[in-house]
């Protein structure tokens, strides 16, 4: 099924002519999207866009109808694999509504999180039963939680979630990171630090990253990719991509 | 098959039992016939019955019934025949009333002569001005095929004018030429034919009781209509079992109906929802108690005055229920479940408190009773009744769920909540009276069970499983869905009963449920998009 | 050291439930056995077999409280578990009574027989021997939890939905063991049984002998649903309850979890039911009905959820209310004061008792901590 274009491509993730439809309403129309490794990407988008449904679509959640997606190299066709195994190998996602686990405290969040055997049974007698605290604090101290470790994840702030969950993210060391909304309900101050964190993490990782906020998106200087009725409407440098006029019709406006 | 054998018991019972309407022949009774059923031996006897068969006398049918019911008496002195009834006699040969003589003895029978007296008294009949009754004659002539009989029902035939009753005695008459050796061929012909349009058990036997020595091509012939008999039948029992799965169907429907608002609409797990249905089937059982004590003449309409009844009751519950323990648990499924559970136990235990823990005993009126035949087979009217009743059911939540402004608001609110909220819906008004739609529809449903099952406090427990199953079967939130889950495991049931009896098709299918439910967690007419799994 | 890790594996409420367990399990036999009846400390025979099935019933309540107050599987079909385990006893137990039997066959138990069968059915083979029934207790319901589990989660039927199925799945099982062509004594079950291991199951030293046992598979089971659910074992069984999705978006098999947990579950409900039937002296298909099942998940609601001892306290005390209730003139009313338990415990009182105590417990003890972090905190 692989195509030619396909097998050759050394994009960590690559999706060629992806469409998936809900009950005849097409959410993603031909999109195809190609992420090079160790890179940072913004999408933006209206709502409606696809966004969420794209993230859906490579973390296994949702099945496309048609096209490839495809990862490391090629090597990996994630349509044929589930939301576990696209886990492991190595893709890492944060919602849009915080979701972390509410009746663990902050630390154990971060060590369900940590990169290791996630078998049953690893679990049962594996070594994440004696994980050193260090590891877990070092985590987050970086997310800036060190004071909460021990508060039960259900009780911190929003802010405090969504940092959170990017913290389980770099516990994950996934190879890429799906980042979605992380600064939404946010002060201007959260979203510059999120901004630097997200670029800290960006020299390790790859990280794709859906934000509606402008400034956001400004403040992490790299390419970006609008999205339009599920498909791609404009790719570049923010600047590219804010003067386009398509792009100002259907989303930034005049 | 079984049913109708039955049926003609009775008939035939009835016929015995009334006074005979004698055929218009001027015709009497010998004397030597009388000295014949005086001398009490069996062979004297069967000539008797003979002689009296064709006599054609009014008395005749008297005289042989009570030969068979051994109230045929005889006087040892002077060879005098009498009928037995209480206290006094009937002189056998007058007709008058006389003082019982001393020393009468019985007319003995043996099973042989039973046999020779029923088929006569079915002659006899033959040209009985009852047509029901001369229907009867022509069915137990055609089970006996007595050839003895012939030449009445030949002459019967002849005179007949009922059309119905002229084929009865014409199949008769086929399946005794059947019977006979020396039948011609072109008769033969004709009756093969005439008892293959009959088409039931019946003609199968009698096609199966041709002779051995009848001429290759006839045996053929017979078995061909044999063959087309038994698939006629076997379509029929098809076309018997999905009536009967639409029947069992229509009552999971019924059950389920209310449960596919409360549990699809608003996502209640409500188990108390089987009592509901008790509480509809008991109010039913109070209004039938107050208008038999009170207006027995209204019994025919004690259905349609419970109907409302239950509804309101039901609803009032469901109401209660709603606002006082469920709408703290919204977004609390299995807490729901917990509570709701303990709300079943509760009316259980009050029903058995007041009404006592036995069946209440509750009447169908006249028009649930019954049955009729449509293309062979028997639909009784009960069941009818139901089908139509739950259709009727049906459509009328589905057109209301559309164009009234309670089923808008309701599916405003079940989409989205906040959203019709802020539009100024009432939202906790909507759901306590959603709440009691689903309450009070299950009221109604057991207005209709109460006809078909056992009042009592257990009524609702029998029906809670299968009510889920039939809505997440079918779907949660898709009302055609829980119609189409309900009617197709109604027949699916009834198609494995015959296989594996009645209690092992239900596990069947509960099991090939549970297999379903795996592989479609969200049933068959399922939503599908981004908001169904958040 | 070692008390350390034993501190740190159990919380208070933990300790506090394993001493009196232990208490019990040695006192109770004891001093029915030894010290005479005239003695206020004596424990009476019947109040012995009593708190004996309060205890299989506890074992029953604490598998429950592993699933769903851990990892929020609702089982409305835990009794049928439950059952099994106690039919394969049951089955061990019938085999023992040989040609004691009203028919005196010395193969086959007295209602085939009576239902002129000839033949032991292959399945009842190997019942004579107590290592194997002892096999097909653990194992007969850990294969159906998961067979039933491999289904159910793998195409990820969750919340009421499995609910209901195991609800489906229990009265299924009723429907079936009630038929007699299944092998299983239909309507009336297992009964009259004479021997259990050789000593005979009616004698006042075999019934000390099995309390003992009973009390100590309670704290066994406990040990191991607390190992289970302090290792990290446990904080993904929590995670998944609480946001499954996320935790399969982590890389976590979602469904073998649940699996191990569920058939593990299964299996101590059956050891419940196989130390229930000798005790009870009777095992039959009503153990199936779903009305148990949910009687069962109201123990685990009432004595608190996520706890482990609450699930056993709960199940000792709603049954002993139900001893209390069920006995006399007060038995009209049981249903109503167990529906209104039902309907209580959830509106009420969400954690159950333990629960509740734990956090009252909790904020006894943090409030002086809590107030010295505040301004720290706020900085």
């Amino acid at each position: 099924m692989t195509s030619e274009k396909a097998r050759e491509t050394q994009a960590l993730l690559y999706l060629d002519g992806v469409s998936v439809s809900f009950d005849g309403y097409r959410a993603i129309r031909g999109l195809s999207l190609y992420i090079e490794p160790g890179e940072m990407r913004a999408i933006i988008g209206p709502n409606g866009a696809g966004k969420t449904t794209m993230m859906d679509i490579v973390t296994g959640k949702t099945r496309p109808d048609e096209g490839e997606v495809l990862f490391d190299r090629g090597k990996y066709d994630l349509t044929k694999l589930d939301e576990t195994a696209i886990a492991e190998l190595g893709i890492g996602r944060k919602f849009q509504k915080p979701t972390v686990f509410e009746s663990h405290t902050v630390a154990d969040n971060i060590l369900l999180a940590l990169k290791g055997p996630r078998t049953a049974t690893a679990s049962l007698f594996g070594w994440r039963n004696r994980v050193h605290q260090d590891e877990i604090d070092a985590i987050l101290t970086t997310t800036g939680l060190i004071d909460h470790r021990d508060r039960m994840a259900g009780v911190i702030s929003h802010g405090q979630k969504q940092w959170l969950e990017i913290g389980m993210l770099l516990a994950q060391d996934p190879a890429i990171l799906l980042v979605d909304e992380p600064v939404a309900g946010m002060t201007d101050h959260e979203t510059e630090l999120t901004a630097e964190l997200l670029t800290e993490i960006n020299k390790d990782h790859s990280v794709i990253v859906v934000e509606h906020d402008m400034a956001f998106v400004r403040a992490l200087n790299c390419k970006v990719t609008c999205l339009h009725e599920g498909s791609v409407l404009s790719e570049g440098s923010i600047d590219k991509v804010a003067g386009d006029d398509r792009v100002i019709e259907v989303y930034l406006g005049r | 098959m079984l049913r109708n054998a039955r049926l003609l018991a009775a008939f035939l019972s009835m016929i015995f039992l009334a006074v005979p309407l004698a055929p218009a022949l001027s015709a009497e009774i010998s004397p030597a016939t009388f000295g014949r059923l005086a001398a009490d031996e069996f062979s004297e006897t069967a000539t008797a019955i003979d002689e009296v068969a064709a006599s054609g006398a009014p008395n005749a049918q008297a005289i042989l019934e009570a030969l068979g019911s051994a109230r045929l008496f005889f006087d040892p002195t002077n060879k005098k025949i009498y009928i037995g009834g209480t206290g006094t006699v009937t002189d056998a040969a007058t007709g008058t009333s006389v003082a019982a003589p001393t020393g009468l003895q019985t007319v003995r029978v043996n099973n042989r002569l039973r046999r020779a007296i029923e088929n006569a008294l079915g002659t006899l009949t033959l040209l009985s001005s009852d047509p029901a009754k001369r229907r009867a004659a022509a069915d137990a002539l055609f089970k006996s095929r007595d050839a003895s009989a012939l030449p009445a029902l030949e002459s019967a035939l002849k005179s007949e004018q009922n059309a119905g009753v002229q084929r009865l005695f014409a199949e008769a008459r086929a399946a005794i030429l059947l019977g006979q050796p020396d039948t011609p061929r072109a008769d033969i012909i004709d009756s093969i034919t005439l008892l293959k349009a009959r088409g039931d058990i019946g003609a199968i036997a009698t096609l199966r009781s041709l002779s051995d020595k009848a001429a290759p091509d006839l045996r053929q012939m017979a078995n061909e209509a044999v063959a087309s008999i038994e698939n006629r039948l076997k379509m029929l029992s098809y076309v018997q079992n999905i009536w009967y799965g639409l029947s069992l169907g229509s009552v999971l429907l019924l059950a389920a109906i209310g449960l596919a608002i409360t549990f699809g609409v608003m996502g209640v797990i409500n188990m108390a929802h089987g009592e509901m249905v008790m509480i509809g089937a008991y109010t039913t059982f109070v209004v039938q108690d107050l208008i038999r004590t009170r207006a027995p003449h209204l019994f025919d309409w004690s259905l349609p005055i419970a109907l409302p009844l239950a509804f309101v009751v039901a609803g009032l519950v469901g109401i209660a229920i709603e606002r006082g323990i469920i709408r703290f648990l919204y977004g609390r499924p299995l807490e729901t479940l917990l509570a709701t559970w303990g709300v079943s136990l509760i009316l259980q235990q009050a029903v058995r408190s007041i009404f006592g823990p036995n069946n209440r005993e509750v009447g169908a009126p006249s028009y649930m009773s019954g049955a009729f035949d449509f293309m062979g087979l028997s639909i009784t009217w009960g069941r009818m009744w139901i089908i139509v009743f739950t259709l009727c059911v049906f459509f009328a939540l589905l057109a209301a769920l559309k164009w009234t402004s309670l089923g808008l608001y309701m599916r405003a609110v079940t989409q989205n909540r906040r959203m019709a909220g802020a539009m100024g819906i009432r939202t906790p008004m909507i759901d306590a009276l959603t709440f009691g739609l689903g309450s009070g529809l299950a009221g109604i449903a057991g207005v209709a069970l109460s006809q078909i099952d056992n009042v009592s406090p257990n009524l609702g427990q029998s029906y809670i499983i299968d009510s889920f199953m039939v809505v997440v079967f079918g779907g949660v939130g898709n009302l055609w869905g829980t119609l189409v889950s309900a009617m197709a495991l109604g027949v699916a049931n009834k198609f494995l009963e015959p296989f594996a009896g009645a209690v092992l098709a239900k596990i069947l299918i509960l099991v090939l449920l549970i297999l379903f439910i795996q592989k479609r967690p969200r049933g068959l007419f399922a939503l599908k998009g981004r908001a169904v799994e958040a | 050291m070692i008390t350390k890790v034993i501190v740190s594996r159990f919380d208070g409420m933990g300790l506090i439930f394993l001493g009196v367990m232990a208490v019990v399990a040695i006192f109770v036999p004891l001093s029915n056995l030894f010290i005479p009846e005239s003695s206020f400390l004596h424990v009476p025979t019947y109040v012995m077999a009593l708190v004996g099935k309060y205890l299989c019933y506890a074992i029953l309540a604490v598998s429950l409280d592993l699933v769903w107050g851990y990892c929020g599987i609702l089982s409305l079909g835990h009794g049928a578990f439950f059952a099994l385990g106690g039919y394969a006893m049951g089955m061990y137990l019938m085999r023992q009574i040989g040609s004691r039997g009203v028919y005196a066959n010395p193969l086959l138990p007295d209602f085939m027989v009576f239902l002129n069968w000839k033949e032991l059915p292959w399945f009842w083979y190997g019942f004579d021997k107590f290592p194997f029934a002892f096999f097909m207790i653990l194992f007969v319901p850990g294969l159906l939890a998961f067979i039933f589990g491999w289904l159910a989660f793998r195409s990820r039927v969750t919340g009421v939905y499995l609910s209901i199925i195991t609800q489906a799945m229990t009265y299924a099982l009723l429907l079936a063991f009630f038929r007699n062509d299944m092998g299983f004594g239909g309507n009336n079950g297992l009964t009259d049984f004479k021997d259990i291991l050789g000593f005979n199951v009616q004698a006042q030293g075999t019934r000390a002998t099995l309390f003992f046992l009973t009390a100590l598979t309670l704290i066994l089971v406990y040990l191991i649903g607390r190992w289970m659910v302090t290792t990290s074992f446990g904080k993904v069984l929590v995670a998944i309850r609480d946001a499954e999705s996320r935790t399969r978006f982590l890389g976590y098999r979602v469904e073998h979890f649940k699996l191990l947990v569920f058939t593990v579950s299964a299996a101590m409900a059956g050891l419940a039911g196989a130390l229930y039937v000798p005790q009870v002296g009777i095992i039959n298909p009503s153990e199936f009905s779903p009305a148990n099942s949910i009687e069962a998940v109201i123990w685990v609601a009432v004595g608190g959820r996520g706890t482990l001892v609450g699930a056993a306290v709960g199940a000792v005390l709603v049954n002993f209310m139900k001893s209390v209730f069920t006995t006399g003139f007060l038995a009209p009313y049981w249903l109503f004061l167990l529906g209104a338990i039902f309907i209580g415990v959830t509106l009420a009182l969400p954690k159950g008792i333990v629960g509740t105590l734990n956090d009252l417990a909790g904020k006894w003890r943090r409030r002086p901590v809590r107030e010295a972090s505040i301004p720290r905190l706020a900085e």
